[in-house]
């Protein structure tokens, strides 16, 4: 679901109203390092204005850096409203789904009478009746019917989905709407903790807790401060020794040019936009501590069906019997499937149209044979043909011989290389085998190999039998494979890679899977999945899509990465600051400190103003940055280190140098100092 | 040219001597039997049994730190005693009377904390009790301390998880007895050989060549001064330290004490690497070190031949002795204020202030520099936790450092420990330079006074040792405050170092991948060097600037004040 880009448009100056109610303190105490700003800019304020009324000289120097000091609050609280207000957007469409309605409460499974009550007292255990039309009040559990649910509120996705009692499907979201026939559900949610409830909070904000890795970089920003509070604080009796009296308002601009304020404005920030990225991947994450886990993860626990292959076999090649031509053979195969709907069907019917061009005007006819569970046969009756396809035993029944030693061998070959083959006959006479693959998806291969690069496992996870897994394995690339995979084995493997001191993330549908997507590091359950599944799993994934796993993981890398590169940053800023104040400060009573001023500023009043303003500045050019993340490209752990501490830490040394040069040469000449 | 091939050649002996003895400490604190067994391993049985120690009862890092505390505590307790109590007390034949208890304190402290800080003159204040059974023992055990809680933080570091940090009195005797005394005896042996006295007699009475008379003072020195190198104590036995000529008569005894400064640093690099189990990562951190001492070296090095350019008179000879000339002396600087020993061969107050300003960095970084034995290795892990922390970010994983995850509590201490360099540098400086009764222990006023002040604080809370000689050291107001921070740069970084190492011991490591920050790597090395001239030496600048910098800069200017 995308926000409507009339709303973006309007974030700016709504975040910008935002910012200047976040000036509370009540607001402002949350981010140490920018309360802290904001008390050194009210000093500076109240010095100003002093100044201002004795008309003190230099009054105007310090009006402008007691104002720049507030702006470079003000944009750290926009940084934080800009995030913020991308998330409200898409809470506000969702609110709209959760209307009050009334709903059919039933006293039993079968009382035939409903009772009308507001949705809005609907308590977790009571039973409803929803119909073709209505709105599915809460989070539910389906106990009787089948019906198709419309869920786009929730995923964005237009087709409506099938929803039916017992086994994995039997889950209905609050906010979506049934379409077709009627279901009793039993409500699973207490008034106010459902599903949409938890989105709204998360998308907003709200509930948002700081988490484990942001709590350290906090520590770190406050102990930097303080540092530097020693620093300025101490610098005053040092220069009184040296018969210098610095200003307090100089002392004030250094304190604030020197405490990280670019990583401490935008740190929130980064973290409320990661899981924006997060929302707008259709993935919904019930902590913040699961996206940062999702960057440390080792080992990928990745379904084959779905995410490795599509999950379909398809047909491959035709092996003819001995005897018996290529052509006949796809001929015939293709004739027998015209009429098979299912997906291998299909796929028999497209390679052999490649194969024969002239097939193309082939079209179903005859009298069809559907596959049924008892004959395991499809096919179809054509006037004197006969035309059956199906499994290997099954043909060989309907033929009434086996095999010759040719074909058993061609079969055999396709069984050992994971495939199934598939046996056409033509009356009693064996044309030949259907290779049938399970086919690995495009790209699969590439992104495994990235993902080892970047130090990652792949795990597949599969129900096949060892010699079919590794097969696929083999061809799509992965790093170990799980075959005959049941629900204790894969808890039996995260916790053997857990041991081992790795992180592991799976994904998940079914109730079996909920003890492994709780032992997991980053369990991620589809929205189709179970109740319990979902409760288990740390995120969610609304598009019910397991190639997801592999998005997440990146998210949380690059969510981790941005906060790194803008910390490193705003450290190695402080260099170029030193150069630019100490000079101005000191060079009165030690001309020969002149040579600190290496930017060659023109006046020492400009300089300390350049320094200021440049320190306000960062943070809005940083803005997009701490939004969009940092650019991730995989690659190994040494790669992006050499990358991101040149482009970083070398840049973060470097920039501010061009910076305050420039704001230094605009300030002097629009004669502000 | 000759001084910088004499550097190469000191540096790649070092090293080498360095790699060496690490193999033989890593076997030492692992309990294994080596060379010294046959004779050295009864005695130390039997010390266990007297004291009941168990030797291989590991101690988790509250246990651990408590021991050290304890042992410290006592230490500091007797030393005070006998600095008091030495005029009644035997082995006294020059009469010389208690301390004062300022000064006692003072002494204590320093020597307990392996800064040896001196605000008194050795020959003339000191009985040969309080120099033997006093500071000798503290200089001893002081380093030995030093090299228990490296040990420790190792442990806690590379450890297996949920093993403890050791045992603190297994490590403390073993690096005495394998370790220091061997070394010692060595050291003092070839000192001897070189011409240091080692006498229990008074004060020589001798007619000059003019036929005047003179006191010449001596004693037990060659044993002192060889502990006072090795565990980068710094504490001599005279006045004027190691310019003295019975404390360093010869070109060779010269270089013999240079290298025993920094080679029990050096191997405890090398160590770290043996004990994690991966030497690469004890060699960056040896690169890292050596990257900024030589820097430093070299940046001494020719400020002092270059000399004074007011003067234009050649090299700067003041304060130098003649024998050793400016490259010896520049070395001795380097290696004294880089390893927290604090020994000088020359007088530091009369370096061009680009020196002092070298001198000062070294210090004021946290003696990460290599720095005093075991704690060198602690303090510069203080900073790997932090370029970990900052820069592991970058590769898209909570920073882990050998594995090891990197998490709110580690950051919490070592931001903890890493402010008690500014604190108490900054802090008592600033309140030195502020308060009358402060004041007067300066020589001279403007920036060369201010540097005067701040190298004392830096020593002090480095755990150095050194002085600017201007710097009058005896008032009750320094002798309290100064002993009171060297308390403070002792023990405000041991404990959270302890802690981290605890709390990092119970964590799982986390196998190494191609997506694991590499700690190993010229980038790391380069990395490393910038955190801790970005975070440490950075807090410094502006007052830097004040002193040394306004100095060299005024000098420059052709302007002398």
């Amino acid at each position: 679901m995308s926000i409507p880009s009339t709303t973006r448009s309007g974030l700016y100056p709504a975040a910008l109203k935002t910012a200047f109610v976040k000036l509370h303190p009540r607001a402002l105490i949350r981010n140490a390092v920018i309360c802290v700003t904001a008390v050194t800019a009210a000093l500076t304020t109240i010095l100003a204005l002093r100044d201002l009324m004795t008309g003190a000289p230099g009054w105007g120097v310090t009006l402008q850096i007691a104002f720049w000091l507030w702006v470079c609050v003000i944009f750290a609280n926009f940084a934080e409203a800009l995030a913020e207000g991308r998330g409200k957007a898409r809470a506000d469409s969702l609110r709209a789904t959760k209307a009050e309605t009334m709903v059919k409460l039933l006293a039993s499974e079968d009382s035939p009478e409903p009772s009308l009550v507001p949705s809005a007292t609907l308590r977790a255990g009571q039973l409803v009746r929803v119909d073709a039309g209505d709105l599915i009040p809460t989070d539910a559990e389906v106990i009787r019917g089948v019906a198709s649910v419309d869920e786009s509120a929730i995923t964005g996705e237009s087709a409506p989905v099938i929803r039916e009692s017992g086994g994995d499907r039997s889950s209905v979201t609050g906010g979506t709407r049934i379409v077709s026939d009627s279901l009793i559900l039993r409500i699973v949610a207490e008034p106010g903790k459902s599903f949409l409830d938890r989105m709204i909070a998360m998308v907003e904000g709200a509930e948002r807790q700081k988490t484990p890795n942001e709590i350290a970089l906090n520590i770190l920003l406050c102990g930097l401060t303080l540092i530097f509070l020693i620093v300025t604080v101490t610098l005053d009796p040092f220069a009184r020794y040296s018969g210098i009296v610095i200003p307090v308002v100089t002392l004030a601009a250094l304190f604030v040019t020197l405490i990280p304020t670019t990583i401490g404005g935008l740190l929130s920030a980064i973290g409320i936009a990661g899981m924006d990225r997060l929302v707008r991947a259709n993935v919904i994450a019930k902590s913040g501590r699961a996206v940062e886990a999702a960057g440390d993860v080792d080992t990928l626990l990745l379904d084959k069906t779905g995410t490795i292959t599509f999950g379909n076999r398809m047909a491959d090649a035709f092996l003819p019997a001995q005897g018996v031509a290529e052509r006949d053979l796809v001929h015939a195969a293709c004739l027998a499937s015209l009429a098979d709907e299912t997906p291998e069907g299909k796929s028999i019917v497209d390679l052999a149209r490649r194969m024969q061009p002239e097939l193309a005007a082939a079209e179903a006819g005859g009298q069809p044979v559907l596959f049924s569970a008892e004959t395991r046969l499809s096919g179809v009756d054509l006037p004197g043909r006969t035309l059956r396809k199906g499994a290997v035993d099954a043909v060989e029944r309907f033929v009434g011989h086996r095999l010759d030693a040719a074909l058993r061998a061609r079969v055999d070959e396709i069984a050992r290389s994971g495939g199934t083959p598939l046996l056409v006959a033509e009356g009693d006479r064996l044309l030949g085998a259907i290779h049938l693959k399970d086919v690995v998806k495009p790209g699969v291969r590439e992104r495994f190999a990235e993902l080892r690069a970047m130090g990652i496992r792949t795990v597949m996870i599969t129900g096949d039998n060892p010699l079919t897994a590794a097969a696929i394995a083999a061809e799509a690339g992965v790093d170990d494979f799980l075959a005959e995979a049941t629900p204790e084995m894969k808890l039996e493997y995260i916790r053997r890679e857990q041991a081992g001191g790795r992180l592991v993330a799976m994904c998940g549908d079914g109730s079996n899977d909920a003890p492994a997507l709780a032992q997991a590091d980053v369990g991620v359950a589809m929205n189709s999945g179970t109740p319990a599944a979902k409760e288990a799993a740390n995120l969610i994934d609304l598009d019910s899509d397991p190639t997801k796993l592999i998005e997440v993981v990146l998210v949380g890398k690059q969510l981790l990465i941005s906060r790194g590169a803008l910390t490193t940053f705003s450290i190695a800023n402080d260099v170029a600051k030193y150069f630019a104040i100490l000079p101005a400060i000191f060079v009165a009573a030690y001309p020969g400190l002149g040579v600190l001023n290496v930017m060659g500023l023109s006046s020492p009043q400009s300089a300390i103003l350049a320094a200021v303003i440049f320190n306000a500045l960062i943070i809005v050019a940083m803005i997009p940055l701490a939004l969009r993340g940092v650019k991730y490209a995989p690659g190994s752990a040494a790669a992006l280190l050499r990358r991101n501490l040149t482009i970083y830490g070398l840049g973060g040394l470097i920039v501010p140098f061009l910076g305050i040069k420039a704001i230094d040469m605009a300030v002097s000449a629009l004669g502000l100092a | 040219m000759q001084d910088l091939l004499g550097y190469a050649l000191f540096c790649a002996v070092l090293t080498a001597a360095g790699w060496a003895l690490a193999a033989h400490m890593s076997g030492v604190f692992a309990g294994r039997r080596n060379l010294m067994s046959p004779v050295l391993a009864p005695v130390e049985q039997r010390f266990y049994r007297l004291a009941g120690i168990r030797p291989d009862n590991a101690q988790g890092w509250k246990a651990y730190a408590l021991a050290v505390l304890a042992f410290n505590g006592l230490g500091f307790l007797a030393l005070y005693a006998i600095l008091r109590l030495q005029g009644v007390l035997p082995l006294n034949p020059a009469a010389i009377s208690g301390m004062p208890p300022d000064l006692a304190f003072n002494t204590a402290i320093s020597f307990v904390t392996n800064t040896n800080w001196q605000a008194y003159s050795g020959e003339t204040q000191l009985s040969y009790l309080s120099q033997m059974a006093g500071l000798t023992v503290q200089n001893f055990v002081s380093a030995a301390t030093g090299m228990a809680v490296g040990v420790a933080v190792i442990r806690g570091f590379t450890g297996p998880k949920g093993a403890g940090l050791g045992n603190f009195w297994a490590d403390m005797t073993r690096s005495v007895l394998y370790v220091l005394l061997p070394l010692a005896a060595i050291l003092g042996f070839a000192l001897m050989l070189q011409g240091v006295p080692q006498t229990l007699q008074g004060a020589a009475n001798v007619t000059t060549l003019e036929g005047a008379g003179q006191i010449l003072p001596r004693g037990p020195v060659a044993a002192q001064v060889a502990i006072k190198q090795l565990g980068t104590n710094g504490g001599g036995f005279f006045g004027v330290n190691s310019a003295h000529p019975f404390e360093n008569p010869t070109i060779l005894s010269n270089m013999l004490q240079c290298f025993s400064i920094l080679l029990i640093p050096v191997a405890f690099c090398f160590l770290f690497g043996r004990m994690a189990a991966d030497r690469r990562q004890g060699r960056a951190i040896f690169a890292a070190m050596g990257l900024m001492f030589v820097a430093g070296l070299l940046i001494i090095w020719w400020a002092e031949t270059a000399g004074n350019p007011v003067l234009n008179a050649g090299p700067n000879m003041e304060g130098k002795e003649l024998r050793f000339g400016a490259g010896l002396s520049a070395l001795w600087a380097a290696a004294t204020t880089a390893a927290s020993n604090g020994s000088v061969n020359a007088m530091h107050d009369s370096f061009m202030p680009l020196s002092g300003l070298v001198q000062l960095v070294n210090m004021q970084v946290g003696e990460v520099i290599f720095g005093g034995v075991g704690a060198g290795l602690y303090g510069i892990l203080l900073y790997v936790v932090l370029a970990v922390f900052l820069a592991g970010l970058m590769v898209g994983r909570t920073p882990e450092y050998l594995g090891r995850k990197i998490e709110g509590r580690e950051v919490t201490l070592a931001m903890l420990a890493f402010l008690s360099m500014p604190l108490g540098i900054l802090g008592g400086a600033a309140l030195s330079a502020t308060v009358p009764a402060a004041l007067v222990s300066l020589q001279e006023a403007g920036p060369h006074g201010l540097s005067e002040i701040l190298y004392a604080y830096s020593s002090a809370v480095g755990n150095n040792g050194s002085a600017f000689a201007g710097f009058g050291a005896a008032t009750p107001w320094q002798t309290t405050a100064l002993g009171l921070l060297m308390l403070l740069g002792r023990y405000a970084i041991i404990l959270p170092m302890l802690a981290i190492a605890g709390s990092l011991v119970v964590k799982s490591r986390a196998p190494v991948t191609a997506g694991t920050f590499p700690t190993h790597g010229p980038l790391f090395v380069l990395l490393l060097v910038l955190t801790v001239l970005v975070l440490g030496a950075l807090t410094f600048f502006p007052v830097l600037a004040l002193g040394p910098i306004a100095e060299q800069a005024a000098l420059t200017a052709g302007q002398s004040d």
